[in-house]
């Protein structure tokens, strides 16, 4: 099964599965056993590790008394759930009318151009994946883009490569191969 | 007689200590409050409020920061209100202040009474000293009831509301009965702001009609259409108002539960509903025996999670029970038969955020605004490319000509107005020719668009009319939630010919095609998706026919939009001997150095982003756009030394 380019599961490691298996209880726990329940449960299991597993989803059909077909039907029904990791950084570009008719498809092209990845994908080395989302309600400032969490406006693809020059140097700090002052 | 004149007296006795409250911790204390609503943390509002913060430290100064939701005026966030009583100065507005800007407000006005006079926008009170800022039009024009005190309270702090007889409508209403306020509702002439228009009293009064052991209300906040942020924005400024409104829709119609349908995709404004209800909760307007009387109401949240067809009704109801979005038939109708069965009555975010006003101020104050079937106030959030774009709140009956240039201040960089997308997705697409019409629910339907839910994106000449039109396709195809056939189907076939009439791959007999498509798939849908999803198309084709025309028998864009109908070149006479601007802007190389030290474009390479035409001084001017791409200029490479 294929959701956004990338198949359900793509790229998991079996030691993430693993460890998602051994929280899944405690987050189930706090959910009473009823259909009510499916999206919220979802919808928590997506928030604490980013996207719903294979295993994920058959706990879940488990725990609820349902198929697996049945979640999975429900959980690609809505746009909110992802199937494989994202990247360390989330980049979710706009598609609104108004980021459309100020060109949020450029700033799309730019970011999937920039990272050789389409959207809905994540790089292989999982730094980077790339979402279009369809309006994050910032009209005024279109185009826009989100990135981790932060709302960015008046989007250029200028700013793209700030926006990577930016995280090139934080990895570089994060590995060590840039000392900081702190450190 | 005595229990209902004790729930007065217990509102009074609270309203009076909080103000009391409030008074006290201002103390002459100046205030700054300051616009912390997502578009404005979008346009800096974080970084603002740290300078303010540092600032303030740094001088040594007292003051307290209050935020507060958004104003209304995106264009000009962040914004902050200063108020310095003490000074014997109104409140101030100040618009985009960014860290740096503020930081001097702050030395100047705190620290040396000078209140910066060339960073001011307007006075939020009349006096004698400073313009107010009812004297813009983009504040003057306005007429607010719902918006009334967006940007002015802090929605985080449920005393400010109360101050400002916040549920004192509550406190009326359940002195009253219930009858009497669908009454009153009903009177009003109050129309759902969903986007369909439905007499809001009608569905309370069918649904207080129902027998049931249990009844449901539920808050519409799944606004999924884009370009629309009026719902957010209300729920992030001024939460209460709308607690109020669906606990007095919960008592007139005898409901025990509500339901708040709101997007995953606002994550500040679900936490700013989830500490409104906890904090209404504390105060005793929600949860049990409502201010001492015998009513009670459980509010809960539900986070949509992205489906566009979940704003239908009967889809948002089979979401919360955990089921694929999907509408159902219609009746039995939510109010007789819906969520787990019992009558539900679903109101959208602006229709429950009327109602306090209307107990307030009666029927008829409503009725006086607007026009005869459509009373009271549209919201609209008009953005695009007009120069002051934002949500405004006008009467009904508004002309478009007053909206887009009196009041968003006519079209940004000197471009010409072309065309006005009303009702996202289900709307449609006008022309110049309705400029004039004044806008309801009836005169919008009437020329085929749709009130929707009030998004509104306004198009200068650079805006391609087939590409729009085939923008929203693409949108509501891949929305449609696959149940009719029509919807499904006809959506896809709709967007490939649109595609490939944008691609100049188009005939002639695609637009009769798309005219009978369009029409089958709004015969053959059950919900409204369907049913208004060709409306795009079906607008575009009548008020910009040559447009189509051009693109399948020229092969030509006349908006210079639609990409493979255009080639970018750069003129000659024009550019500029040595610069190199576009060169470092070309994200694939495209541009190269020909004659005279002068650029030209590798059409071969080119991906026409457009990026060289921002680059390019403004001085030059040199990169343009041509349709057909045929007529760009040939200039060879050449050869790689």
């Amino acid at each position: 099964m294929e959701v956004s380019g990338q198949h359900i599961g793509h790229g998991i490691r079996e030691e993430e599965e693993q460890a998602i298996s051994e929280k899944l209880p405690e987050i189930l726990g706090e959910f009473s056993r009823e259909r009510s329940s499916l999206l919220p449960i979802l919808q928590r299991i997506q928030e604490a590790f980013k996207f719903l597993s294979p295993g994920a989803i058959k706990a879940v059909a488990e725990y609820l008394g349902l198929s697996g077909s049945e979640v999975y039907g429900v959980a690609t029904f809505y746009n909110q759930f992802r199937f494989h990791p994202p990247g360390r950084h989330e980049i979710k570009i706009c598609m609104g009318t108004a980021c459309h008719v100020k060109g949020g498809d450029v700033i799309l092209e730019n970011f999937e151009r920039r990272l050789g990845i389409k959207e809905g994908e994540t790089t292989p080395d999982r730094e980077y994946s790339i979402e279009r989302v369809a309006c994050v309600g910032c009209c005024a400032l279109a185009p826009v883009a989100v990135v981790d969490d932060k709302v960015i406006g008046y989007m250029q693809p200028s700013k793209v490569e700030g926006l990577f020059l930016q995280f090139e140097i934080q990895r570089k700090i994060r590995e060590g191969q840039i000392k900081t002052e702190a450190s | 007689m005595g229990e209902r004149s004790e729930i007065g007296d217990r509102y009074e006795t609270l309203r009076r200590r909080i103000k009391e409250e409030l008074e006290n911790e201002q103390n002459g204390v100046p205030t700054i409050r300051i616009t912390m609503s997502t578009c404005a943390r979008a346009a800096g509002a974080e970084e603002t409020r740290k300078a303010i913060e540092d600032a303030i430290a740094a001088f040594g100064l007292s003051a307290k920061i209050i935020p507060v939701g958004c104003l209304g005026h995106c264009y000009a966030e962040p914004l902050i209100i200063l108020d310095y009583p003490t000074t014997g100065l109104p409140p101030i507005c100040y618009h985009s202040v960014n860290a740096g800007k503020a930081r001097l407000i702050i030395q100047s006005y705190l620290q040396e009474s000078d209140p910066a006079f060339e960073y001011i926008m307007g006075a939020m009170e009349e006096n004698d000293l400073i313009p107010p800022v009812t004297t813009f039009p983009r504040f003057g024009l306005e007429e607010r009831i719902v918006m009334t005190h967006c940007g002015r309270i802090n929605p985080w702090d449920i005393r400010e509301y109360i101050a400002n007889d916040g549920y004192s409508a509550l406190a009326a209403a359940l002195t009253d009965l219930p009858e009497r306020i669908i009454d009153e509702v009903e009177k009003s002439g109050l129309r759902g702001r969903g986007g369909a228009g439905f007499p809001t009293g009608r569905k309370w009064r069918l649904g207080r009609a129902q027998e049931s052991n249990r009844k449901v209300v539920i808050c519409n906040a799944d606004e999924g259409d884009p370009g629309a942020y009026m719902d957010r924005t209300i729920i992030e400024s001024n939460p209460h108002q709308l607690l109020e409104g669906i606990a007095i829709c919960a008592y007139a119609v005898g409901a025990d539960t509500a339901i708040i349908y709101i997007r995953a995709e606002y994550p500040l404004a679900v936490k700013t509903i989830e500490q409104a209800i906890r904090e209404a909760k504390a105060y005793g307007f929600l949860g049990e025996r409502i201010l001492g009387s015998d009513f009670s109401l459980d509010v809960k949240i539900f986070q949509g999670s992205g489906a566009f067809v979940c704003g239908e009704e009967t889809a948002l109801i089979q979401s919360i029970e955990g089921r694929r979005g999907m509408p159902q038939h219609r009746p039995p109708y939510p109010v007789e038969r819906g969520l787990w069965g019992y009558p539900t009555i679903v109101n959208n975010v602006k229709t429950f955020s009327y109602v306090p006003s209307i107990i307030n101020k009666g029927a008829e104050w409503f009725q006086s605004i607007g026009t005869e079937r459509s009373p009271g106030t549209a919201i609209f959030s008009i953005v695009g490319n007009v120069k002051h774009p934002g949500l405004v709140e006008v009467a009904m009956g508004t002309t478009l000509r007053t909206l887009i240039f009196d009041i968003c201040g006519g079209i940004a960089n000197k471009k010409t107005f072309k065309a006005v997308q009303i009702g996202g997705p289900s709307g449609g697409c006008l022309s110049e020719v309705f400029l004039d019409t004044p806008i309801d629910f009836d005169s919008l339907t009437q020329v085929g668009a749709m009130m929707g839910s009030g998004g509104m994106v306004v198009m200068d000449e650079d805006s391609c009319m087939v590409d729009v039109a085939r923008y929203f396709l693409d949108f509501t195809q891949k929305e449609s939630c696959g149940k009719c056939t029509f919807c499904r189907i006809g959506t896809k076939h709709l967007l490939d010919i649109l595609d490939r009439i944008t691609r100049g791959k188009g005939q002639e007999e695609d637009l009769k095609i798309l005219e009978d498509l369009s029409r089958d798939i709004k015969q053959g849908s059950l919900c409204g998706l369907g049913k208004t999803a060709p409306n795009p198309v079906i607008t575009s084709i009548r008020y910009f026919f040559d447009e189509y025309v051009a693109h399948v028998r020229d092969k030509r864009c006349p908006a210079l939009k639609c990409r493979s109908l255009i080639a970018y070149y750069i003129d000659l006479e024009r550019c500029a001997r040595g610069c190199e601007a576009c060169v470092g802007s070309c994200p694939v190389e495209a541009i190269f150095t020909t004659k005279g030290r002068k650029k030209a474009i590798d059409q071969s390479l080119c991906v026409k982003c457009g990026e060289c035409m921002v680059a390019c001084p403004k001085e030059y001017d040199a990169v343009l756009r041509v349709s057909p791409p045929e007529l760009a200029p040939i200039i060879e490479r050449p050869p790689m030394r």
